[in-house]
């Protein structure tokens, strides 16, 4: 079966003022597999997926040309409204960021703000979304407490549910393990395979085992370039390129 | 070892007694204020001091020293100025930490700071001049002094400390809260109202308390625009605040009369609302820090 | 398919709305100052003449003048500011440098968060009974500035205590190491450090002196007449209105409201000012 692209990026160049973060970046995001973004810190991994839901547009001074194409269409056409965009393209962070609210304010946020306010609907919507996020028995006493109260793989899980919860088509992981005790990180870790099945994850990680225990595709950048980006079995198996080589083996990095 | 060199000994105690100092006043003014504000409340009764409908101290057969009118003006007062200035003051809060060009919010800072110095003489002079009289004209009354002149110049008064506060608090709320929301679909504005606001909510209830406590504890300006009359509070009549109840009198009560006294009680009542209020807002502020 | 357009006009308008009010707001505070100092100026700066500024009123010749009254708040401003500092200083440090016991540390910046909210009409009967009274100083700007003494102290407090926090804890171990006693390091190291916050403290003191009326009117006199400010015996006893004071009296007992205005032109010009100078020393004294 032939990867379906769902996110396409062409000569996609990003500067932050005088300073270019991206430089020529071409690559093709297949739908429903696990995509991960590996490279040492400052090479541009953690930019090109902001650049995706535009969440650099927060930066004044940044700016991007080239295409960046979702579904065939340009995310930075004039016009495009950001925030059906980032609706379709869901985010999850570093650190775990729920809010001051409610578990399930937490996660009935979204919907509420994409207009729905039917009590039931939202119930539906917030059980699925925890269930899908594997937090659901964890949670499912406590959702009118404090999100706060959680512990961090738990609201991390938190996090994705409420990501989950606007059903976006693409989710994306900004090391989303990197601040969580190692089982924590082994539950999101089966998670993210189990969503496979439903949505198109791009996680950014700096863990090369992560990388290639779950994704599919692996995409190595350095300084600000798309160095090589291939099947994550070919990647760690035979790189072609001598610095993806270096990184994985642990030369540099 | 060597003994401690008694100059440092000294200067200890020294910086110690300035320590203590603020206590020592704190103490002094409540200790004062009581012994000055109950033997007037002693004589009068304090339910019929508290309650009694009739502030009329200068009459010679038969004077009366009920402060109901100016408790509740007082209250009245703050609420009608928390009513109309903490919205705008929470907007243009808002509008300083996140909405603002910063060009504009580099000219606005300053201003509301400057809003915050403007004597309150001052404002008296303004709300005298031209809120009193516009009134008059609008709403076609015989004299525009009234509660609703003191409570428009009062919720101006407070909004200096609203603002200040709010946009403090709003300012601290973390970046990740704001990412989180906006990454979900949500609008800017929608992000500060449903996020930021709620997370800055303690910190913006401070704002509020302050507020109150300024509206309560003005005195001057409301003086130069209320007419002080010790009506029974209503929106369009001339009103008698309890600061402003002791202001009006004050110079000319006699020493040792009862009508000197029942001020100096007025007085206790106006401190204990404030030690309350402050109370409430130190507790608010204490909550908000361990959340 | 992607659907990259407004969900709904509904949001689009409800967002359009809450920007609107952020930004009339924010146009309604804004103009509000605007509209307030150019309504004083507008009615104020006709009156203002030099000799408006430079001569006492006099009622045989039925001019006005304000000299008396600025020289009244200088020496209030002086006096109270002379009184309060070693006080707030000292306080200050003892707070940050020397308190080990917390539950005494919380006791002296609870009262020092009482005072700023107690209001000033309380320190008005205060200062009544206080200076005027039990200390038999009548009403005199010497009555009224130790009142406005207490009444600054946590203002002074406040701006030296944050000074002093940001003191980094190199200097502090580095005096210490070299043997220096605690004040030694304190007057030497400490202290000269956080020069910025104890004049900014001092700047914002003065801005609530010039802005005080009702403390002033009831402890320090309404005379308009020139004081003897050359004697000591003149200092202790001179008795008369400040500024604020006497816009009070002008526009509420005299009802001559061009000299009010004038008087009101003359504060806003002082507000203005003392902004200013806190904001420039916040930055300028900043130790690099």
């Amino acid at each position: 079966m032939p990867d379906k692209t769902i996110l396409s990026a062409k000569d996609l160049d990003f500067f932050y003022g005088p300073a270019q973060a991206l430089r020529h970046i071409t690559a093709n995001i297949p739908a429903n597999q696990v995509t991960a973004f590996i490279g040492p810190s400052g090479c541009g991994k953690s930019t090109f997926l902001r650049t995706i839901n535009r969440m650099n547009d927060l930066i004044p001074i940044a700016r991007v040309t080239g295409s960046l194409t979702f579904h065939g269409r340009d995310i930075y056409a004039p016009g495009v409204d950001v925030t059906a965009l980032r609706r379709q393209i869901g985010m999850v962070f570093q650190k775990p960021n729920p809010f001051p609210m409610s578990v399930y304010d937490n996660v009935a946020y979204g919907p509420r703000t994409h207009g729905t306010c039917d009590r039931a609907k939202l119930d539906a919507i917030v059980e699925d979304s925890l269930r899908a996020a594997a937090i659901w028995d964890e949670v499912k006493d406590r959702l009118k407490k404090s999100a706060l109260s959680l512990s961090g793989g738990q609201q991390q899980r938190v996090c994705i549910a409420r990501a989950l919860a606007v059903r976006p088509e693409v989710l994306l992981m900004d090391e989303a393990t990197s601040a969580l005790d190692p089982i924590s990180t082994a539950k999101i870790e089966d998670l993210i395979l189990e969503l496979r099945e439903r949505f198109t994850i791009i996680m950014v990680t700096h863990n090369m085992q992560q990388a290639a225990r779950i994704s599919d595709k692996t995409a190595f950048f350095l300084m600000g370039e798309l160095i090589e980006y291939t099947a994550t079995e070919r990647l760690f198996s035979m790189p072609r390129d001598k610095r993806t080589e270096d990184y994985i083996t642990g030369r540099f990095g | 070892m060597t003994k401690r060199k008694p100059a440092e000994v000294s200067m200890q105690i020294l910086f110690l007694l300035c320590g203590l100092v603020a206590v020592a006043f704190v103490l002094l003014i409540t200790a004062y204020l009581i012994a000055a504000g109950l033997p007037a409340i002693r004589q009068v009764g304090l339910a019929s001091f508290l309650f009694g409908r009739t502030w009329d101290s200068t009459n010679e057969t038969d004077p009366r020293f009920g402060i109901l009118p100016l408790i509740l003006t007082s209250v009245y007062g703050a609420a009608g100025a928390i009513v109309v200035g903490v919205p705008i003051g929470l907007l243009t809060a808002i509008f300083l930490a996140k909405a603002a060009p910063p060009r504009l919010a580099g000219l606005l800072r300053p201003a509301v700071s400057l809003l915050a110095g403007i004597p309150s003489v001052v404002y008296g002079l303004v709300g005298m001049c031209v809120l009193v009289p516009a009134l008059r004209a609008w709403l076609n009354l015989p004299a525009g002094d009234s509660l609703l002149a003191a409570i428009l110049v009062l919720a101006v008064m407070i909004l200096p400390s609203v603002i200040d506060l709010s946009a403090a608090a709003l300012e601290a709320v973390p970046k990740e809260y704001e990412e989180a929301s906006l990454a979900l679909g949500a609008t800017e504005p929608e992000t500060w109202f449903r996020v930021s606001v709620p997370a800055a909510k303690s910190g913006i209830a401070a704002a509020v308390a302050l507020g109150i406590g300024r509206a309560i504890g003005e005195a001057m300006a409301i003086l130069m625009v209320a007419g002080n009359v010790a009506n029974m509070p209503s929106l369009l009549r001339s009103v008698r605040f309890l600061t402003t109840g002791i202001a009006i009198e004050m110079n000319y009560a006699a020493p040792g009369s009862l009508q000197r006294q029942a001020l100096f009680s007025i007085g206790l009542v106006l401190f204990l609302f404030i030690m309350l209020i402050n109370i409430l807002l130190s507790l608010t502020v204490k909550r908000g820090k361990e959340v | 398919m992607a659907r990259m357009r407004w969900p709904s006009p509904r949001r689009g308008l409800f967002n359009a709305v809450l920007r609107l009010l952020l930004w009339l707001s924010a146009a309604l505070t804004g103009g509000l100052l605007v509209a307030i100092v150019c309504y004083v100026c507008y009615r104020g700066l006709p009156g203002l003449s030099w000799q408006f500024l430079s001569s006492a009123e006099s009622i045989l010749q039925g001019t006005a003048g304000i000299l008396p009254s600025i020289f009244n708040t200088l020496y209030v401003i002086i006096l109270s500011l002379l009184i309060v500092l070693p006080l707030g200083v000292g306080a200050a440090v003892y707070l940050t440098e020397y308190a080990r016991s917390r539950r005494l540390t919380a006791m002296i910046e609870f009262a020092a968060e009482t005072l700023a909210g107690i209001p000033s009409m309380i320190y008005a009967l205060v200062g009544v009974i206080l200076f005027c009274t039990a200390l038999g100083l009548q009403k005199t700007l010497l009555a009224g500035s130790l009142t406005l003494a207490i009444m600054t102290l946590p203002t002074i407090v406040r701006a030296t205590q944050e000074s002093l926090k940001t003191v980094p804890k190199a200097y502090r171990e580095g005096a210490l190491g070299l043997g220096a006693g605690k004040w030694r390091m304190i007057r030497t190291v400490v202290l000269p450090s956080s020069v910025d916050g104890i004049v900014t403290g001092c700047i914002l003191a003065a801005g609530r002196v010039v802005g005080e009326t009702a403390v002033l009117m009831y402890t320090a006199g309404l005379s308009t007449a020139m004081q003897d400010f050359s004697t000591i015996q003149g200092l202790m006893k001179a008795s008369g209105s400040t500024l604020t004071v006497a816009l009070y009296v002008y526009a509420k007992e005299r009802a001559d409201f061009a000299a009010a205005f004038s008087v009101a032109t003359v504060l806003l010009f002082l507000t203005v000012l003392i902004n200013l100078a806190a904001s420039l020393a916040g930055k300028c004294l900043r130790r690099g």
